[in-house]
Order: C-alpha cells, then sequence, then structure tokens
C-alpha cells in the first residue's frame, strides 16, 4: 500500500499528530496533570528518535502524491523541529507550574503546533506549505495568550493573531498570482516556469513578503518586540526557535525549488533585508533593559544574519542557513530556559536587566549556562554561534556581497555589548536585596546542560553536519553555482 | 446576460463590501459580509464551481459569519464606533498604503497575458462539481486535507485554552 | 464570456478594500470581519484562474482557504472574549500596535 508507505516516510509527523489528539482525550476524561506531561514526553520522544533516524538513515524522498518530501532538508527541519518542542515542552511544564497557568490544553496545542511546523517543513507544494503554515500560527496565536488574565499576555495574542491573520492574506494573494502565472502550485513545476511576467513577479513579491512577515525581518518585524515580550518565556523560546526553523525552511525550500532562476534577481532584495535587519535589530537591542525584549531583538537580529545566507543564493547559502537554524535552536532555547527559570521565581515581570544583579553567584550552574548561550549568540568562537555565523558570511562572500558581509560582522561585533552587558549584571554587580532562587528541577538543569553541551560540540566539531547539509542540495539547481 | 448577472454580482459585492468597511455598528458590519459573501458565491456559479458556492455560503454564511454575531451579541457590542474621529497621521499613512496596494495590484492584473487553453463548456462544468474535486482532495491533497482535520482541532483547543472561563489549573507540588 | 481580468480585478479591488479596513478600523471584530474580507476577495482569484485553465487545483486551495478561515476565526474570536473578560477594550488603536 503506497499509503502505509507514505506515513512510515512522514512518520514523526504522525505520531506527534496522534500524541496530540491521545493528549487531548486524556484531558477529556480529567487526567491528571502529569499523566498528560508524561504522555506528551513519551509521545515526543519516540518522534524524536524516529526524527534522529530519518536524519541519519533516509534518503530523500517524495511521498504523498508530490506533496510533501522526506529525508534531506525536510528529515533535518523536522529534526530541529522535533527537537525544540522536546526541550520546549520539558521547560515550558516547569514554567508554567511556576507561574500557576499550567492548562492541560497547552500540551496537545505544542503538539498540533509541531504537526503544523513538520508540514510547513517537509512541504513540496505551496498548498502544504498554506495548511502548515497556518495549523502552525493558529497555535501559536492560542499558545501567545495562555497567561490570559495578564494583560500583557491577552495583548500579545491579539498582536500576533491581527498581524498574523494579516500577512496570510497576502500569502493566499501571492500563492494565487504564482498558480495564475504557472498553473501550479507544486514547487518543482513552478522551478520549471521561466516566463517571468508581471504576475509571476507579484506573486513571487507577495510570497516573499508575507513569508518576512512570519519570520519577522526588517521592515516587517513590528509585533515581533511586544509578542514575544508578552508571551509565556518558554512559548516565545518555541516561536523563535521551532516556529522560525519550520518557516525558513519552508522559505528556503521554496527559493531553491520554486525559483532557482530567480536567485540572482533576488540577491539585491534580500541583501537590502539583511541589512537593514541586523542594523535596526541590534541597535534597539542594545538600549533594551528587559531581558526578554533585548533577546526578541537579537531575535530580529539573528534573522538578519540568515538573510545574507539567503541572499548569496547559492547551496552554500542554503546549506548555512540551515546549520544556522540547528546552531540557533540549541542555543536560543537554552538562553530563554535559564531566563525562565529567572522569571518563575518571581513575578512575570522580573526580567529587567538590573534585577539579574548578583544572580550568577547564587545558582553558579544556571549563571554558567546562561553565559555560554550568550556568549554563543553573540557569536564569540568555541560556540555553535560562530560556526553558524562564520558559514553564512563566508557564503555571502563567495556570493561576492563583501560590504553586506562586512556590516554584518560590525553589527555581530556590536551584539557583543548587550549580551556581555547581562553577563556583567550577573556577576559584577551586586544585588540590592537578597533573591532567593529555588533549586531548579533535575530534568531542567539537565536539559538546558545538554543543550549547553551541544552548542560547545557544534562550536567545536561542526564538519560532519555541514558536509551532511552540504549533500541535501546535491541535485539542486544551483549546483552548478556552488564550489 | 452572462455579463448583466457579472454587472449585477460585482456592484453587489463591492457595494457590501464598502458597506461593511465603513458601517459604524459592529452588527450592521457583519450583517453587510453575509450579503457579500452571498454574492461572492454569486461568482463562484458564474464560473462554474457549484460546489463551492454551496460550501461558501454553508461555511461563511453559516458558520464562521453566525460566530461573529455570536460573540458579538455575547459581548454587547453594538455601540457606535467613530470611524473618522479626527484625521490622523496613521489613517492618511493607511489610505496611502491602500492606494499604492491597490494600483499595484490592478496594474499587475492588467497586465495578465497568460494565453488561456480553450475548453468546451462540457468540460468547465466537470471542473467544479463535486465528483472532481473530492476525487482530487483524496488522492493528490490527501496529506493537506488530513493536515486540515488537525488544523480545525487545534483550533477548538486553542479556543477552550483562551476562552473558558474556570481556571482550574492542578498545583503540584513534590 | 466575462474575462478573467474583470473577476481578477473586482477581486483586487475587495482584497484592498479588506486592507483598508484592517487598516483603518480600531473595532477588533470588524478587523477580524476584514481579515476575511481579504481570503474571500483572493478566493474569487482562485476560482477564477481555475475555471480559466480548466485545472481543479485552485478550487481545492479555496476548499482549504475556506478551513483556514474557519479556524483563524475561531481563535480570534477567543481571543477577543478572553480581552474582554480582562476589561480590556476591543479597541485596538488602544493597544499599541506599533511600538518600538
Amino acid at each position: 500500500m503506497e499509503i502505509i508507505n507514505d506515513l512510515l516516510l512522514f512518520l514523526p509527523a504522525t505520531i506527534v499528530a496522534i500524541g496530540g489528539l491521545t493528549v487531548m482525550m486524556l484531558d477529556g476524561y480529567k487526567a491528571r496533570s502529569r499523566t498528560i506531561y508524561t504522555t506528551t514526553m513519551v509521545f515526543l520522544g519516540i518522534a524524536l528518535g524516529v526524527a534522529s533516524w530519518d536524519l541519519l538513515m533516509q534518503a530523500p524522498e517524495l511521498i504523498f502524491s508530490d506533496m510533501a518530501g522526506a529525508g534531506g532538508t525536510a528529515a533535518f527541519g523536522t529534526f530541529i523541529v522535533v527537537f525544540g518542542t522536546f526541550f520546549t515542552v520539558i521547560l515550558t511544564h516547569d514554567y508554567l507550574i511556576g507561574v500557576k497557568h499550567n492548562f492541560p490544553q497547552v500540551y496537545p496545542l505544542l503538539m498540533f503546533c509541531t504537526f503544523g511546523m513538520i508540514v510547513l517543513a517537509t512541504a513540496n507544494d505551496l498548498v502544504t506549505v498554506f495548511v502548515g503554515l497556518e495549523t502552525m500560527s493558529v497555535c501559536l496565536y492560542a499558545l501567545a495568550g495562555i497567561i490570559r488574565d495578564k494583560r500583557l499576555g491577552v495583548e500579545s495574542a491579539l498582536k500576533y493573531f491581527v498581524m498574523g491573520a494579516f500577512s496570510t492574506g497576502f500569502f493566499l494573494y501571492g500563492i494565487t498570482l504564482l498558480y495564475g502565472a504557472t498553473g501550479s502550485t507544486s514547487l518543482p513545476e513552478i522551478g520549471a516556469y521561466t516566463d517571468g511576467g508581471l504576475i509571476y513577479w507579484g506573486g513571487v513579491s507577495l510570497l516573499l513578503v508575507a513569508f518576512m512577515f512570519k519570520v519577522s525581518a526588517v521592515p516587517f518585524h513590528m509585533w515581533t518586540p511586544d509578542v514575544y515580550t508578552g508571551s509565556p518565556t518558554t512559548i516565545t523560546a518555541y516561536m523563535s526557535t521551532a516556529g522560525k526553523t519550520a518557516s525558513f525552511v519552508a522559505l528556503v525550500l521554496i527559493l531553491d525549488r520554486a525559483m532557482p532562476f530567480i536567485a540572482t534577481e533576488l540577491t539585491a532584495t534580500f541583501s537590502i533585508i539583511a541589512l537593514l535587519t541586523m542594523i535596526l535589530g541590534n541597535a534597539v537591542a542594545m538600549v533594551q533593559d528587559n531581558v526578554k525584549r533585548m533577546l526578541a531583538y537579537s531575535s530580529i537580529a539573528h534573522v538578519g544574519y540568515l538573510f545574507v545566507g539567503l541572499a548569496a543564493g547559492s547551496v552554500a547559502g542554503y546549506s548555512a542557513v540551515l546549520f544556522y537554524l540547528l546552531a540557533y535552536t540549541f542555543m536560543n532555547v537554552g538562553a530563554f530556559g535559564v531566563v525562565a527559570y529567572y522569571e518563575k521565581n518571581h513575578d512575570v515581570h522580573f526580567n529587567n536587566v538590573e534585577s539579574y544583579a548578583g544572580l550568577g553567584y547564587q545558582r553558579p550552574i544556571m549563571g554558567v549556562l546562561l553565559s555560554i548561550f550568550l556568549f554563543s549568540l553573540a557569536g564569540i568562537p568555541i560556540s555553535a554561534g560562530f560556526n553558524a555565523k562564520y558559514l553564512v558570511f563566508s557564503a555571502g562572500i563567495e556570493a561576492g556581497l563583501v560590504s553586506l558581509v562586512v556590516v554584518g560582522v560590525l553589527a555581530s561585533a556590536a551584539s557583543a555589548y548587550y549580551y556581555l552587558r547581562v553577563m556583567v549584571y550577573l556577576y559584577f554587580r551586586e544585588g540590592k536585596e537578597s533573591v532567593s532562587l529555588i533549586e531548579p528541577k533535575k530534568v531542567y538543569s539537565f536539559s538546558l546542560v545538554f543543550l549547553a553541551l551541544l552548542t560547545l560540540y557544534f562550536g567545536v566539531v561542526p564538519g560532519g553536519v555541514t558536509e551532511m547539509i552540504y549533500g541535501y542540495f546535491s541535485d539542486s539547481m544551483l549546483t552548478a553555482t556552488a564550489p | 446576460m452572462e455579463t448583466f448577472f457579472f454587472v449585477f454580482v460585482a456592484t453587489f459585492a463591492l457595494g457590501t463590501a464598502l458597506a461593511m468597511v465603513l458601517s459604524k455598528n459592529t452588527v450592521n458590519s457583519a450583517l453587510f459580509l453575509i450579503l457579500h459573501m452571498l454574492s461572492v458565491s454569486g461568482f463562484y456559479l458564474s464560473l462554474n464551481a457549484q460546489f463551492l458556492a454551496v460550501i461558501q455560503i454553508l461555511v461563511y454564511a453559516g458558520a464562521i459569519m453566525v460566530l461573529f454575531l455570536f460573540v458579538i451579541m455575547v459581548l454587547n457590542m453594538d455601540e457606535d464606533e467613530q470611524i473618522v474621529t479626527k484625521v490622523d497621521f496613521k489613517q492618511i499613512f493607511a489610505v496611502l498604503v491602500t492606494v499604492i496596494v491597490l494600483a499595484q495590484l490592478l496594474y499587475i492584473v492588467g497586465n495578465f497575458t497568460g494565453a488561456l487553453p480553450d475548453f468546451s463548456q462540457q468540460e468547465l462544468m466537470a471542473i467544479g462539481t463535486v465528483e472532481a474535486i473530492g476525487d482530487e482532495m483524496f488522492t493528490t491533497f490527501l496529506l493537506p486535507f488530513e493536515a486540515t482535520a488537525i488544523l480545525l482541532t487545534a483550533a477548538v483547543v486553542g479556543a477552550m485554552l483562551l476562552a473558558q472561563k474556570n481556571v482550574n489549573v492542578e498545583d503540584e507540588i513534590e | 464570456m466575462i474575462g478573467l481580468e474583470l473577476y481578477l480585478g473586482v477581486s483586487a479591488v475587495l482584497f484592498v478594500i479588506g486592507v483598508l479596513g484592517v487598516l483603518i478600523r480600531k473595532n477588533a471584530i470588524v478587523v477580524f470581519m476584514c481579515v476575511e474580507l481579504m481570503l474571500s476577495a483572493v478566493n474569487i482569484s482562485l476560482v477564477a484562474f481555475s475555471a480559466s485553465m480548466g485545472d481543479v487545483h485552485g478550487m481545492i486551495l479555496v476548499f482549504f482557504v475556506l478551513c483556514v478561515a474557519a479556524a483563524e476565526a475561531c481563535v480570534g474570536l477567543a481571543i477577543v472574549i478572553a480581552i474582554y473578560r480582562n476589561n480590556i477594550t476591543a479597541d485596538i488603536s488602544k493597544i499599541n500596535l506599533l511600538r518600538w
């Protein structure tokens, strides 16, 4: 049976979807929240195992009548998404208990959201992209408003919803015009179309604008800081890592499969977007006193670096983007995890950088972990963040975008200021009053330590992974331009 | 006859859409949107998309708009809203952006030169039927279709999470 | 036979009316309705392309758009209810959307 075969190749998503439905039913039968959490983790653990197996063993293949892909970039995207979700759920459970909003509905929603992300990251057809993107977004709108009895929480949900729904309209218009111009929604078939024409370009630009909305590239970033600040901290980690990964993988696939012939034309546009995003993200992050808001702007800045890879428009650039997403998932989930730990010991507004004064000595391990993650985010050597930036920028140089890369390196150097500032407060400032931090749960600190180890590991030996990613694009139409 | 039908439906659709955006009362807006959805299904009929025309009325007018009206009633939101209180910068900017977008879209559409294949009326009629759509839906588009099932479930769970009244959280003490 | 351009033109104008509504209206529910208007305007284009090409895929995409619109309306209205519970208004101009 073909469908059984397809389902087997699509197993991580299937497991996550069945897991979500199971957890939903458990909630319906009033299971204890511990049971719900454990079931979620079991399903996600199995999905993570299958995703890792797929990542290492599965050859690229198209499934479900070419609607989606398995293996290759699809397996890579699936792995990052499931990995990010696995750790997000561990952190979220602890955090939501801490802030007393541990609703049982959160877990099925996280699973459904992950399903949407996997569909988005594996899509090979604009219809699948659309449905996956919307499944992800609808879940994220709801998740942003978990802390619904606080003004900040529901406000951020509303903002996210209005902006997201608005951009959906443009996304759909883009698909429509592309469909009208090329007569198909399948990515390779759109890619085979070379006539150009106004309606084609209209479709391309609307589609890209909508994607920039979703990944929060300047000038379409205005929802990001508020939404990231207002959402529960671990959900912010989820949005900025798994969500962004899924969107970026889909964007890379669209660029690689559906628009290989116009990659050079898009370079100028992407360069301008990358320039604006890097400069604005870093500049505004410097003046933020709220750590969460600072991390929100830093995530905008990271989108800027990712766009340098897209602007390169080469296989090197696209694989650098994929590696960057992996590294960013490790370090950003970790950084938000520590911030969430500090926050849940106090109230939701315990995010001002000044209130971090002296905390580094209270629970030394958490201080060290946060420092590792922030070092990596700043792109300091021997961290995954450094290698990721190095790959993206070298792809930019190869493509001849020297001035853009120079700005990127300068912006990245400037970004060290606001990351190090947090560490200065952690270690070199006296805390005003004694804040006592309760001991973190073992599983919480273990997962953060694991993420930190991965961050360091990929800082030292990125080789194997980058070669693996490179291989995904071997049948790409851009291969000719690769070194 | 066909031209007359098109002009009538188009006028109706544009009129109701404008009325929806510009009417001060929320309930009126919702009712105009229902009328608008009816006229959109008129477009579908004239394009031989019978199935979608029915679905449009069932889903939009029958389900989505009822939900909207229900929420408006529950929240007792029928007070009037001044649309243009004072001419502020943001609104001028909004109108400007809109005009630019409109001009661009019309320019793109106006330059449409896709050579369209010729179809007999018979073939065209066969596209929009339930069979044609269902056939493709459950073979080629199986994955998005199943994903839609998850999407709708997720929307219900999400709505429950946000809108349920009793905060009943089990606090765990270990 | 009415030309394809006319359908596309009407659809573009309706889409832009929706965009205008999202930008100038303050009531959150009306803003949601304007988003629905945008989606249904695009649907007209899709069906027109689909019918003119004799290809059923566009009509299937319309079906998915209807599902997405329903799901979005569901979650969006739940958010509005949550906002009302907190005694915040549905006036989105009071909720700063564009802030540094």
